[in-house]
């Protein structure tokens, strides 16, 4: 079962690079705003658009 | 700042989108050909390229990779483009990317046929297309990266996190499950062997179903219904908190899979422990989206496209709800390696897969066709007869599941068994098997409805290769010590941290250097009368490989009354440690064979089965393989696969592969001798020599142990 060892590194490589992932988000501030994102992604960005939209 | 003018490559997404439709309807009509084999075995047109074990995976290679692949290209570079504001990093990787998978597509379309296949579930393709996956698939990171780097918006949206779960797992799956040693061009041996290579496979088998059918439509999901519905997602903060909570414990639900074989129950059990867990984070997923649309119910009602995300999202609740439940140990004892396994993925993958691909393909063509939809009455029938199709394909096989389980666990008030017959079992469910094709008939045709329905819509407007849009640039971070806190100098003020981060490194980095040595010296028998195969068994399996037996029959026993009466002792770890690859299987159309050999039926037998299976077990459903008496078995890899083998830890001795030709000529002799005896003109190099030795090889060397707990 010494296989074991191999997926479980591979798993803690993932984890340690989506844990790092995660830290950078919540460090550069991805997840401080958690309602505006939502609502953003259903403009379009149509060229000379109004400017009052954005 | 002045705003900045681009252009969305559109071209590329219309690419995807019309592979993801000529490949959809490629993979399901080979479903739908494996469906009326399963009743109606001539239907392989007696040919061996289309027999049923050779095309099994062309259809789940084609509508996982194929399909759902273009699929998941074709929403990805439509979305991430609009969520970053920005064009795709390069168009010439765009183009690679494309041609690329096509051609691996094709690829495997023609070598899964000649018989070409590692054996290893949604991993069959050989070596030389594993290279050509990996390549393909830095290039489609590199561009999604680049992509990124160079937007115009900081703030990356749910849907993008979901896209980068999905390269960067797919890519380290891919490579561990593709371990594999060469033997030639079309053939290779997998490093791992028996229960080792059983976990690894399952490690990647369902992280596939995770990384590619769900993370990757999830991220879709999060961009295309609110879109379509014009309202935001219900809660951005359930997308961030589930999207975590699920790539943290995906990783570790492979092992159930493996329920009752010889993989250590401590392994098993955190198989179990971690599907469990699954349920919080996957319905919370399904939970946003339905939430979605609240209060918006009336649109459902008018809006087709809204229609088919519904049920698709509907289907994965249903399907993340019943995968938990399939594994826990009780369900699954009964559940497994039957019909009610294939009712299950089809839930997830006619349902979440196939009808969010219709709803983003109904939606994304007339937008970038600058059109309305050609007919939304015709999509509305494709809606309705997709639906009846995914009933009518699930329904008979949760019923031919329960059926055929309760079967084969039935025994008399006598304690015999009450159907030994397997075949019985296997009659008993033909109405259904006749009920899913028709099932599988109805949602093709809502697929060829839509072809239809999209060409027309193409036809009708004109396709906007650049679509112009308009963004600020990104503005650049405001920080207090600008330049300064990067990383690195982060974690140089941090010791403890440092040390712990480049202890981590350097432990996986050792666990892989490791990985060959560590193999090999756990291929020491536990049990002493397991001995290697003979050349001619080692080419004989080879064949059962070529022919994908294993996708009919298993190779284990599990530990129930039920099996062992029928079968014969419950397979053990031991007995598998020279098998690279496992052939444990995972459904059992047919019956177990790991007891098959031993002279339990004669080679006769054998040669009759393999040559008319029909007079032999009248309504069986397995086809006539009448090319294996006409075919010479090819024995000029007899001494590379030697060599590969010893390469991997199996104890052939030094220089044997120069003898092993005259073995395997030899042995080959005795058997065409021993069906010349009983009547069987059969010359003893032909191919059907080599699988008989095989198959009464199975199961033979552990009756002859003393000490491997026989009763």
């Amino acid at each position: 079962m010494s296989i074991i060892y191999l997926l479980i590194g591979c798993s803690i490589l993932l984890a340690v690079c989506f844990l790092g992932a995660f830290f950078w988000a919540q460090g550069s501030g991805q997840n401080e705003d958690l309602y505006t994102p939502s609502v953003r992604i259903l403009l379009d960005d149509e060229p000379d658009t109004d400017p009052d939209k954005k | 700042m002045q705003p900045e003018n681009f252009y969305y490559d559109n071209k590329i997404v219309r690419n995807f989108a019309i592979a993801t439709v000529v490949w959809g309807i490629v993979g399901m009509s080979v479903g739908l050909l494996i469906a009326i084999q399963l009743f109606h075995p001539a239907a392989n047109f007696g040919s061996q390229y289309t027999s049923f074990g050779r095309i099994r995976p062309v259809h789940t290679n084609a509508v996982i990779f194929a399909f759902v692949g273009n699929a998941i290209f074709m929403g990805v570079y439509y979305s991430l483009q609009r969520l970053l504001k920005a064009r795709m990093f390069s168009d010439t990787l765009s183009k690679i990317h494309f041609w690329g998978w096509q051609l691996i597509i094709v690829a495997a379309a023609i070598t899964l046929p000649l018989g070409f296949t590692t054996s290893h579930e949604y991993a069959e393709l050989e070596w030389p297309i594993d290279i050509l996956i990996t390549i393909v698939w830095v290039v489609f990171g590199i561009n999604m990266f680049g992509t990124i780097i160079k937007r115009r918006e900081r703030h990356l949206y749910v849907a993008i996190w979901f896209y980068i779960a999905t390269f960067v797992t797919v890519a380290v799956l891919h490579i561990v499950n593709s371990v594999e040693l060469p033997v030639s061009m079309w053939k290779s041996y997998m490093v791992y062997a028996g229960v080792q290579d059983a976990l690894v496979q399952w490690w990647y088998g369902h992280n596939a179903v995770a990384f590619f059918l769900t993370t990757p439509y999830l991220g879709m999901m999060y961009y295309f219904l609110p879109k379509m519905a014009n309202r935001p997602i219900y809660s951005y903060k359930l997308s961030i908190l589930h999207f975590w909570a699920l790539i943290f414990i995906y990783i570790w639900a492979g092992p159930h899979h493996l329920l009752y074989t010889t993989l250590p129950a401590w392994a098993q059990s955190l198989g179990v422990a971690f599907s469990i867990m699954l349920i919080a984070p996957s319905w919370g997923g399904m939970i946003n989206g339905l939430l979605t649309l609240r209060g918006a119910w009336d649109k459902v009602r008018d809006n087709v496209i809204l229609k088919f995300m519904v049920v698709g999202l509907t289907a994965y609740g249903m399907a993340t709800f019943e995968g938990p439940m399939l594994s826990l140990k009780t369900v699954n004892g009964f559940a497994h390696f039957s019909d009610w396994i294939i009712a299950h993925v089809h839930v997830g993958a006619l349902g979440w897969n196939g009808f969010l691909t219709f709803a983003i393909l109904y939606w994304l063509i007339p937008r970038i066709y600058k059109t309305e939809l050609y007919s939304k009455k015709l999509a509305s029938v494709h809606f309705w007869i997709g639906t009846l199709g995914i009933l009518f394909y699930v329904i008979p096989m949760y019923w031919a599941g329960f059926t055929q389980s309760f079967m084969l666990k039935e025994f008399t008030s006598e304690g015999v068994l009450k159907y030994p017959n397997f075949l019985e079992t296997t009659l008993r469910i033909m109405p259904m098997y006749w009920m899913r094709s028709i099932g599988g008939t109805l949602y093709l045709s809502g697929v060829i409805m839509m072809t239809y329905n999209l060409y027309r819509t193409m036809k009708q407007g004109s396709l906007v290769a650049n679509e112009a849009a308009q963004a600020m640039p990104l503005a650049p971070l405001t920080q207090e010590v600008s330049g300064h806190s990067t990383w690195h100098r982060v974690l140089e003020r941090r010791p403890i941290q440092f040390m712990l981060l480049a202890l981590v490194v350097i432990l996986v980095g050792s666990f892989v250097e490791l990985m060959p040595t560590l193999t090999i010296k756990s291929n020491i028998p536990t049990i002493a009368a397991v001995k290697p195969y003979t050349p001619l068994e080692l080419q004989g399996r080879d064949l059962y490989i070529r022919e994908g037996c294993m996708g009919c029959h298993s190779q284990t026993v599990r530990p129930f009354r039920s099996e062992t009466e029928r079968y014969g002792q419950y397979s053990k770890a031991g007995e598998f440690v020279y098998d690279h690859p496992f052939l444990w299987g995972s459904k059992r159309i047919g019956p177990d064979l790991a007891r098959e050999g031993g002279g339990k039926k004669s080679n006769q037998w054998h040669f009759n089965h393999l040559m008319n299976p029909q007079a032999i077990s009248e309504g069986s459903i397995m086809p006539p393989y009448a090319w294996l008496i006409t075919q010479t078995l090819d024995t000029s890899l007899t001494a590379a696969k030697i060599n590969a083998m010893r390469k991997l830890g199996v104890p052939y001795p030094a220089g044997y592969e120069k003898i092993a030709n005259a073995d395997l000529a030899k042995q080959a002799q005795s058997i065409a001798d021993d069906l010349a005896n009983n009547h069987v003109k059969v010359k003893s190099d032909k191919e059907i020599i080599a699988i008989i030795a095989y198959l009464q090889r199975l199961g033979v060397d552990i009756k002859a142990d003393k000490t491997a707990n026989n009763f």
